[in-house]
């Protein structure tokens, strides 16, 4: 709250004056509203999108590290023949839990990192449509992701794999809590998403500056609205999903038990209807982000954009209608299977058409070599790979040998690795800038993107001959005498792997260090990059208010054009400097508007969250916890409902002067 | 949640202001009563046909009823027909897309020739 | 994704912040968004459209497991069908009353409001209370919930459907004592619109699950 509203006044200056009191007069609800302006409190009770952003992109992080190594734990296993590091028992957890963690407390937050803290700067708004909701999404979504990882010291996680097929999910086979941690932290982090969907569509609709029409868009923040809607469609289904096993582990249902007449595909056919969807909900954003990254690299318009959006949407549909493909080897009939091939396969088609677009913008174009831009176009490529491997599943024969291989894990591997992880780095050294006002260390940016690189062909390359070899994924050991001769020898390439996954891990790590050397760095330019899209139009990292004043947008690539003239003659184009992007932005500052209101912080989204993660333990453990949580998530609604999201000028003592409104003097201390 | 209110926006186009006036389109309280007259007319009739049997007609006669109590209430009820298009794309993907995914869910169970 | 229904406005006057939505009533001040449309609105009709894919999954799995209870007790043997179609009938009419509520709100009728929504409330809890009275007559009759795939399928859906009722019959009473209180942050009569737009969709999930689970012969 420190710039625009009232309570600006930090306690040290209100002594100082001897008169402000920087706490609300009157109440809401039944606490009054948090007004501090720094320390722990100005981030918990936060509804800042930009805060937010950066909670979410931080909690995101390590839990990308606590997968790391997760997966690192795997590999050493299966470096050695007959391996010993970890038991069946502890193998089964661990491979599941790397899983869910990756794509649900990992790629699937920083997406919302960057959607949160991207989407309203890039359409030209001040905030998202409802920033309470905002803070609710990120703080259910940090207290599932603890929630699920308490399971480790709680009698142990989750050990069905990430898609948790029935009836392999019962008590029967799992007794302990773990699938109840599991089922009951995605619960809350579904809740998250689906908050998140309904916000961040509503903003990107309703919230655009003047003259942002829907093809105006910058395309991250199109590929996030796609992948909104994949989200709002999708989690319901995995919440129907989740509340069947539940019921069936908690209260004896019988939705899976095939003693009872059960169909266990049925658990098969919810997961994959949400679970498809959801891998283009992972690799969107990223894809949202390179072609950020490559017209501005490229120092050209991005090739085709309305290709890039409409293949975007394209992708989005079909990808609701191809979940079967997961299921060939289940005995689906072969009329289901014939359709979910042909339909697999003509989902690879506007995929290409983005790849294309992509290789087009970088035709021709004075490319410029940064991390952002290495880790981009290793996206195309190993992207390309993880697809044309993807190709060799639609065939329903083919896929029926590669099946429960390691071919599998090679294939998504290039996909969300080589996809999505890949895009969410170039978007964190393209927008490092932007968010922290320095610049990352773009010498260690190098030894980052070449490990990781490295590191992941070392390790899922071998992968497609380990698959195609016949050794099962999810098998905790393997032993010499079957690893078979020569150059297929599944000895030589699992070690390769283990080894390639340090690499990786080192890459990873090498992240780290940039962080911390480049913490010292000197304020970024403005205008790094000599960027493009509208969240350059203003200071870095931007003010609380995002935009001195609101800019009214006239084409596509806003900023660029405020920047260049076009001097071409008879049709050609040739665009020509006539101002910085520091004299642009000065312009901005030079007519800010006046009366600007922001949203207040609030404790009700914190409480509400913590309220879920009470309730959570309760089903767990016993109905008193869960009246409990239930008291609080009640408590928390009505307080929610009863307090304005604009902190009412009665509110701050002294009230002000100029007759309820905040005054310009006030917006530029 | 109800919270997050807005007040009255004003219509982006003039297209828009004559679909969204409320003096246009408003239902009258005497109308609203006459729509739930033809919802309980309806929900007779499908009780009556569950009791007199209809044969092989009953289902699809019962499935029609269904649709159509369905789409009096989301049309004037809840004012859908006379609303923006945004709000429409919204309920009718996700009702759309239900119907679709569900029901080739069901059909690979071979639920509907049984 | 179609566009044509959306064109954001051309001028903004420069006082008027656009975007982030503050809830108030600055008379005078109208807040554009860029579509004209509300944002609560909105968002509720995006939660409502994801509803669809929920209870279509729950009813779905009803669908799939309704022949299946061996020889326990089925469907044939517990329906009672004129009572069920009479609390089919208490909700629908709620519906009504709900629609009577939002009307009056648009009036400024703020008596008739909280009356309007006290009878809706009143009429959801009847069906609620037959909905008990229902499920108890089954246990009774040898339906648990765990008896079999069909009871499972047959409790969990309209059980989910039940704790609908509930939430809505919570706004209801909450929305009457804040109407009389005072209290409302924002927008009258779009409160109330929205709380009958939730109320109304929970109805023509009954008006579906009445059909295929009640009516069509198992």
């Amino acid at each position: 709250m420190a710039i625009i509203e009232r309570p600006t006044e930090t306690p040290a200056r209100a002594g100082a004056g001897g008169l402000i009191v920087a706490t609300p007069s009157s109440s809401y609800g039944y606490l009054r509203r948090p007004v501090q302006t720094t320390g722990w409190k100005s981030w918990a009770f936060t509804v800042d999108h930009k805060k937010i952003g950066i909670m979410y992109g931080a909690v995101a992080m390590i839990f990308f590290f606590i997968g790391g190594f997760e997966a690192l734990l795997i590999r050493l296993q299966l470096a050695q023949p007959d391996g010993t590091i970890l038991s069946a028992d502890k193998y089964n957890q661990m491979f599941t839990m790397h899983a869910t963690t990756m794509v649900f407390l990992f790629v699937m937050p920083m997406a919302a990192a960057f959607a949160n803290y991207m989407m309203p700067l890039q359409i030209g708004a001040r905030d998202v449509a409802f920033p309470r909701l905002n803070a609710l999404s990120l703080w259910t979504f940090v207290f599932g992701g603890i929630f699920i990882n308490t399971s480790w010291i709680l009698g142990g996680a989750a050990d069905g794999g990430w898609f948790m097929y029935a009836p392999n999910s019962s008590v029967p086979f799992s007794p302990t809590h773990g699938v109840d941690f599991w089922v009951l932290g995605l619960l809350m982090t579904g809740i998250a998403s689906q908050v998140g969907a309904i916000n961040l569509i509503v903003t990107a609709l309703n919230m655009r500056a003047p003259g942002m029409t829907l093809m105006r868009m910058p395309i991250f923040t199109w590929m996030a609205l796609v992948v909104q809607f994949l989200l709002l469609f999708a989690i319901p289904i995995i919440t129907v999903a989740l509340f069947l096993l539940l019921f069936q582990r908690n209260f004896d249902a019988t939705f899976f038990s095939v003693a009872d007449g059960a169909d266990p595909l049925l658990w098969q056919h919810l997961f994959w209807l949400f679970g498809h969807p959801e891998v283009y909900i992972l690799v969107l954003p990223s894809f949202g982000i390179i072609s950020e990254v490559l017209p501005t690299f490229s120092r050209k318009p991005l090739f085709g954009y309305p290709f890039v959006v409409f293949s975007g949407a394209a992708i989005g549909l079909v990808g609701f209608g191809v979940w079967a493909h997961h299921m060939f080897a289940s005995g689906l009939g072969p009329i289901s299977v014939a359709v979910f091939s042909v339909a697999t396969m003509a989902i690879a088609v506007p995929t290409g058409v983005k790849i294309i677009n992509w290789t087009l913008t970088l035709w021709g174009g004075k490319l410029w070599f940064t991390t952002a831009m290495l880790f981009a176009i290793g996206l195309i490529v190993q992207f390309t790979i993880g697809g044309l491997s993807g190709v060799t599943h639609a065939v329903a024969p083919s896929d029926t040998q590669q099946t429960d291989t390691y071919y599998i894990v090679a294939h998504f591997h290039y996909v969300i690795f080589g996809g999505a992880v890949l895009g969410l780095f170039a978007g964190i050294y393209y927008w490092w800038p932007k968010v922290f006002g320095k610049m990352l260390n773009e010498k260690w940016g190098r030894w980052n993107f070449w490990l990781m690189i490295i590191g992941m062909n070392l390790t899922f390359g071998p992968m497609h001959i380990i698959g195609l070899q016949g050794q099962p994924r999810r098998m905790y050991r393997w032993t010499e005498n079957r690893a078979g001769e020569g150059f297929f020898n599944l000895g030589f390439w699992n070690l390769v792997s283990s080894v390639g996954a340090f690499v990786l891990g080192l890459g990873a790590l090498v992240f780290l260090v940039n962080i911390w050397i480049s913490r010292k760095n000197p304020p970024a330019p403005a205008d790094p990059w000599d960027a493009r899209s509208l969240e350059w139009l203003t200071t870095s990292p931007p003010k609380e208010h995002n935009f001195d004043r609101i800019p009214t947008v006239h084409t596509l690539d806003e900023f660029f054009h405020r920047k260049y003239e076009d001097v071409g003659e008879d049709g050609s184009h040739d665009f020509k400097q006539m101002k910085t992007g520091e004299q642009v932005i000065a312009e901005e500052e030079a007519h800010a508007d006046e009366h600007i209101h922001l949203p207040s912080p609030s404790y009700w989204p914190i409480i509400l969250a913590f309220g879920m993660l009470i309730i959570a333990y309760g089903v767990i453990y016993t109905p008193l916890l869960l009246a409990a949580g239930a008291a609080v998530v009640i408590l928390a609604l009505f307080g929610w409902a009863l307090e304005p999201p604009t902190a009412d000028d009665s509110e701050f003592d002294p009230p002000s002067s100029d007759g309820g409104q905040p005054s310009k003097e006030l917006a530029h201390v | 949640m109800s919270a997050e209110t807005t007040h009255s926006v004003l219509p982006a186009t003039a297209d828009e202001a004559a679909h969204d006036g409320s003096e246009v389109h408003e239902v009258s309280d005497k109308q609203y009563v006459v729509i739930a007259l033809i919802l309980a007319v309806l929900t007779a009739l499908e009780v009556a046909a569950t009791e007199v049997g209809l044969g092989s007609f009953l289902i699809p006669a019962l499935l029609i009823m269904m649709a159509v109590k369905f789409f009096i209430v989301v049309s004037y009820f809840m004012h859908l027909k006379h609303d923006s298009g945004l709000f429409k794309f919204s309920f009718y993907v996700g009702l759309g897309g239900a119907l679709v995914l569900y029901s080739v869910m069901l059909a690979t169970f071979h639920f509907f020739i049984s | 994704m179609s566009d044509t229904t959306i064109e954001p406005p051309v001028t903004a006057e420069p006082e008027t912040p656009v975007g982030y939505d503050d809830g108030q009533d600055h008379i005078g001040l109208a807040h554009h968004t860029a579509t004209g449309l509300s944002n609560t609105k909105l968002a509720m009709w995006l939660f409502l459209g994801s509803e669809c894919l929920l209870f279509g999954g729950l009813i779905s799995t009803y669908m799939l497991y309704r022949n299946r209870q061996a020889s326990a007790i089925g469907p044939d043997q517990l329906w009672d069908i004129p009572f069920t179609s009479a609390t089919s009938f208490v909700l629908l009419m709620s519906s009504l009353t709900m629609v009577l509520a939002v009307s009056a709100a648009k009036r400024k009728d703020e008596r008739g409001t909280r009356l309007w929504l006290t009878v809706t409330a009143l009429l959801g809890g009847l069906f609620l209370a037959g909905q008990v009275y229902e499920f108890t007559v089954f246990y009774r009759e040898g339906l648990g919930y765990t008896t079999s795939l069909f009871s499972s399928s047959f409790y969990t859906l309209t059980g989910f459907h039940g704790v609908h009722v509930a939430v809505g019959i919570i706004m209801l009473l909450s929305l009457v004592g804040m109407l009389a209180k005072g209290k409302i942050v924002g927008d009258k009569a779009e409160t109330v619109e929205m709380v009958g737009l939730y109320w109304h969709f929970v109805d023509v999930v009954w008006i579906v699950i009445f059909t295929l689970v009640y009516l069509i012969p198992a």
